[in-house]
Order: C-alpha cells, then structure tokens, then sequence
C-alpha cells in the first residue's frame, strides 16, 4: 500500500486561470489503475465537499484514447505502450510525489482541471480520413481485391492510432504529424485509399496546419510516447504522399 | 507564409533541402582545409582556384550565402511558429525521456553556429573580400597558407572555433539523420544504415576541422 502527494493541475473552465494544487492520497495498491487511484482521490475529495477533480475517461482499457493525463512529464506516464487508464500504480514508490498536468498544447485549449478539447482532430478527420464507398448493399466483397500481406500488416499498424493526443502532448513543438501520419497512412497503403489519396493528404494537412498544431522537427518523442506504437515511417510516408500530391 | 512555403510540410522539405546542401559544402570545405596539413602548396593551389574560378565566387558563393541565410531564416520562423503551438508550458517535462537533447536544441546549436560564421567572416570572407575587391591587390597564390596559420595562433581564437565545431557536431547528430526523415526517406532496409552514415559525418567532419585548427596551432 502507497501513500502517495499528488499535485494537480486545477482549472475551474476555460477561460480561468489554473495552479497546482498538492493533494494526498493514502492506502493505494500497486494492482489500481492511475484512474482507479484518481477515483480513490476524487471520493475523497466528494466526501469533504471539495470539488472533484474532471478528467477524460471512457472505455479504461486503451481503446477510446480519452484519458489524456501528463503524468511526472510524460504522456500517459512513465510506462511505455500504455494509456493512462492503462497504467498501473505499481510503477510509483510509497512516498513519491506525481505531477499531474492536461495536455498542453494551442490546438488543445483546457476545458476545466484536466480535460482538454481534441475537435481539433475531429475536423483534421472531417476533412479527408475516411474512404468514401458506396453502401447501397451491392458492395464488392473486400476480398475480391488482393492485397500484399506487408501492406495489409503496415495499414492495421496504422490504423492501431486511437486519437488520443499523446503524440502532441508529448512534442516540444506541439506537432499532430505521427496522428495525421497515421490517418494518412492506413488508407496510402491500401487501394481502397488509392481514389481520395490525393485531397486526403492535401486537406489533412491543411486542417492540421490551420489548427495551429506546430512545426514536426523530427524529435522522436511521439513514437516513444505513443501507447500503440504508431511509427515515426508514417510521418515519412505522409511527406512523400503530401509531395507526391503537390507536384 | 504563401505559396511554396505556406504548409507544414513543406518547410520541413525546404529546410531539410538546405541543410543537405550546407551539409555538401561541409564535406568540401573539410577537404579543402585538410590539403593544409599535408602540403602547403597543395592548400595554395586549391585555394588559389576557389579564390578566382569566376563560376565558384560569382555563382556558387552566392548560392552559398543564400543558402545559409534561407536555412537559418526559416530556421528562425519555424522555432517562433512551433513556440506558439505551445504557450502554456508543463510544470514538469521529462523530454530526456523520449528524446535526444540534440533534437531539443537544434535552435541553441544552430545560434552557436550562427556566432561562429559571424567570428569566421571576420576572420577570413571580409578580409578577403577587402584584399581581392576593395584594393584590388593582385593575386598572390602563395598567400592563402599563411594567412590561414597566422589566424590560428591565438589560444582564444582556436578555443572559440574549437567549440563552434563541438556545436557543429551537436546539430549535425541530430539534424542530418533528420532531413532525410523530412524529406521522406525513411524505410526499414536503409533508414539504419543512413543513422549510422550521417552519425559518422556528424562525428567525423567536425572533428577534422578540430584537428586543423589544432595542428597549425601547435605546429607553427
Ligand atoms: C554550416 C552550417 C549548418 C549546417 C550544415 C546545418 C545543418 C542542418 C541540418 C542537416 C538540419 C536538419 C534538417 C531537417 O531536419 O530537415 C538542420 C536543421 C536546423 N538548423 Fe541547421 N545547419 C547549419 C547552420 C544553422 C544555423 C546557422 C542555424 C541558425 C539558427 C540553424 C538552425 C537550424 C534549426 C532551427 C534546425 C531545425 C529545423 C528542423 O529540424 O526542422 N542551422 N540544420
Ligand atoms: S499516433 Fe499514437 S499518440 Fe498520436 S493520437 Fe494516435 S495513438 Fe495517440
Ligand atoms: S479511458 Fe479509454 S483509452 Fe483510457
């Protein structure tokens, strides 16, 4: 059992001006989940009539990429291939302190404590990450068209990418390129991308651009961040489809 | 920004281009400078061909300089634009984490380098300029070696381009396995191959120059 200091980015909405504030929480076994331990934190807090603190949650098994955390300077904490949600207590000491901050970046703005707004790759999304096909029930079987196991295999790795922001919480420069490289990439690969492949890359990345997400300069810290391992070959595969494109 | 520049991605290829390019003229630059050490006439005679070939000092020099300014110019934007992208800082980032501090800092090393070009024009470019241009002295092809020692005997001097190389060296490791990423050159038979080259020129080159400087110092 751990007793554990936390100190926690509290911001009332949007438009306030947040601060650290430093909790204690007592009593928590290695076998919780970070968010199981904020739960503990946010009964606590109910029972002595403090306001809880907000975070994003859904699904608590790394699919929906909603519990965007920054934990002791990195995204989704410190272990590797894990969501928030994801991560156990095990990975801290009885006695450590946790700095828990939203992710922070422009095309992110805060909503309140740590939830923050992600429309951003929603409309990045909007504006080509998807394959327009016909569903009038007279749909070719997908099987019919043969693909190479390589690029079947490079497609799923893509298209592994849940949205969940770490890959710009985690960059110096607030960059979306390994998310946009992913979305990009899981259709380039395919011949049912082939068609849109084209307008997809340019508006993507217009939206991303437009969003005010920053300048990729090749760091590295998202692939190492990223909780399903999306790959930095994307952003490379998104620049030689985005010149491809232009020329 | 408009027109050719005005996407994301297309300022990391324009500045990945003019990197690669200031990358080539390193590797000559060394060539050049490593005649020095072998055979004073050699170095005379190279250096007397790039000092009055009209292609290399009414083109290639020209190009050279817009290259280097185009390079740290969109250098500049690009930091300013990527600060805005992230105005709220985190109260506790672990960057060392997931990355290299050369990847972190390519603006630190590239203002260190930026210094040193202004130190090396005054040393060499604006003297020259003044000697060939300005006077208009005739040439003298025997000259360029001892100019060149002569600049190397002051501890100071050699400490400042001692150290200006060590930057050099720090942005390379970083920035040129970076620009064939931007370029989008990345691929799992030859990417490991191309880290391992470009880590050896960002290792190598700068250390020769090092070796240079020293050697004159010490030997004259
Ligand atoms: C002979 C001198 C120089 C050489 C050989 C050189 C080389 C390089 C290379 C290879 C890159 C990587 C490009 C990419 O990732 O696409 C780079 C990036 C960069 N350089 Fe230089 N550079 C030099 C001088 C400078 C100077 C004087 C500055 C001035 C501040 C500078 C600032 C930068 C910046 C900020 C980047 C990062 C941009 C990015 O990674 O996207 N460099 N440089
Ligand atoms: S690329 Fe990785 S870190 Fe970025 S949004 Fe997708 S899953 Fe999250
Ligand atoms: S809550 Fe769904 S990924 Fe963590």
């Amino acid at each position: 059992m751990m007793n554990l200091t936390l100190k926690i980015w509290r911001q009332k909405d949007a438009n306030s001006k947040g601060q650290m504030v430093d909790y204690k929480v007592t009593e928590i076994s290695g076998h919780m989940s970070f968010l199981e331990m904020m739960d503990v934190l946010n009964e606590q807090l109910i029972n002595t009539g403090e306001e809880p603190v907000a975070f994003d949650h859904d699904c608590r098994e790394g699919i929906c990429g909603m519990c965007s955390m920054y934990i002791n300077g990195e995204a989704h904490g410190p272990d590797r291939g894990v969501t928030t949600c994801q991560l156990h207590m095990r990975m801290f000491k009885d006695g450590d302190t946790i700095t828990i901050e939203p992710f922070r970046a422009s095309a992110f703005p805060v909503i309140k404590d740590l939830v923050v707004d992600r429309e951003s790759f929603e409309r990045i999304q909007h504006a080509g990450g998807f394959v327009s096909v016909n569903t009038s029930g007279n749909t070719q079987d997908a099987n019919a068209i043969p693909i190479s196991k390589i690029a079947a295999d490079e497609a799923m790795d893509a298209a592994a990418c849940i949205g969940c922001g770490a890959c710009v919480a985690t960059c110096k420069n607030s960059s979306a390129m390994l998310f946009v490289g992913a979305k990009v990439s899981q259709y380039a690969l395919l011949p049912q991308g082939q068609v849109e492949a084209k307008e997809r890359v340019l508006s993507m990345v217009a939206q991303m651009d437009k969003e005010g997400f920053g300048n990729c300069t090749n760091t590295g810290a998202c692939e190492v961040e990223c909780p399903k391992g999306i790959s930095l070959e994307n952003i490379a595969r998104m620049n030689r489809e985005y010149i491809k494109a232009s020329v | 920004m408009s027109g050719l520049l005005s996407s994301s991605i297309a300022r990391k290829f324009a500045m990945a281009l003019s990197a690669l390019f200031l990358v080539f003229f390193l590797l000559m630059h060394v060539s050049i400078n490593l005649l020095s050490v072998f055979s004073e006439d050699a170095f005379n005679t190279a250096s007397h061909f790039m000092g009055t070939n009209p292609l290399i000092q009414f083109v290639m020099q020209p190009v050279l300089m817009l290259g280097v300014l185009f390079h740290f110019i969109l250098g500049f934007i690009l930091e300013i634009r990527n600060r805005k992208a992230q105005v709220v800082k985190y109260a506790q980032n672990n960057g060392a984490a997931n990355s290299t501090w050369m990847s972190r800092n390519m603006i630190y090393s590239g203002l260190v380098i930026l210094l040193f070009l202004a130190v090396h024009f005054v040393d060499f470019w604006f003297p020259e300029m003044n000697y060939k241009y300005i006077q208009g002295n005739p040439e003298d092809p025997t000259r360029y070696y001892h100019e060149l020692v002569e600049h190397f005997q002051n501890p100071i001097k050699v400490g400042i381009y001692v150290l200006a190389f060590i930057f050099l060296a720090l942005h390379l490791l970083h920035g040129f396995q970076s620009a064939f990423q931007s370029m989008g050159a990345n691929n799992r038979k030859y990417t490991p191959g191309i880290k391992k080259f470009t880590m050896g020129y960002a290792i190598v080159v700068p250390a020769v120059f090092i070796l240079i400087v020293l050697f004159h110092f010490l030997n004259h």
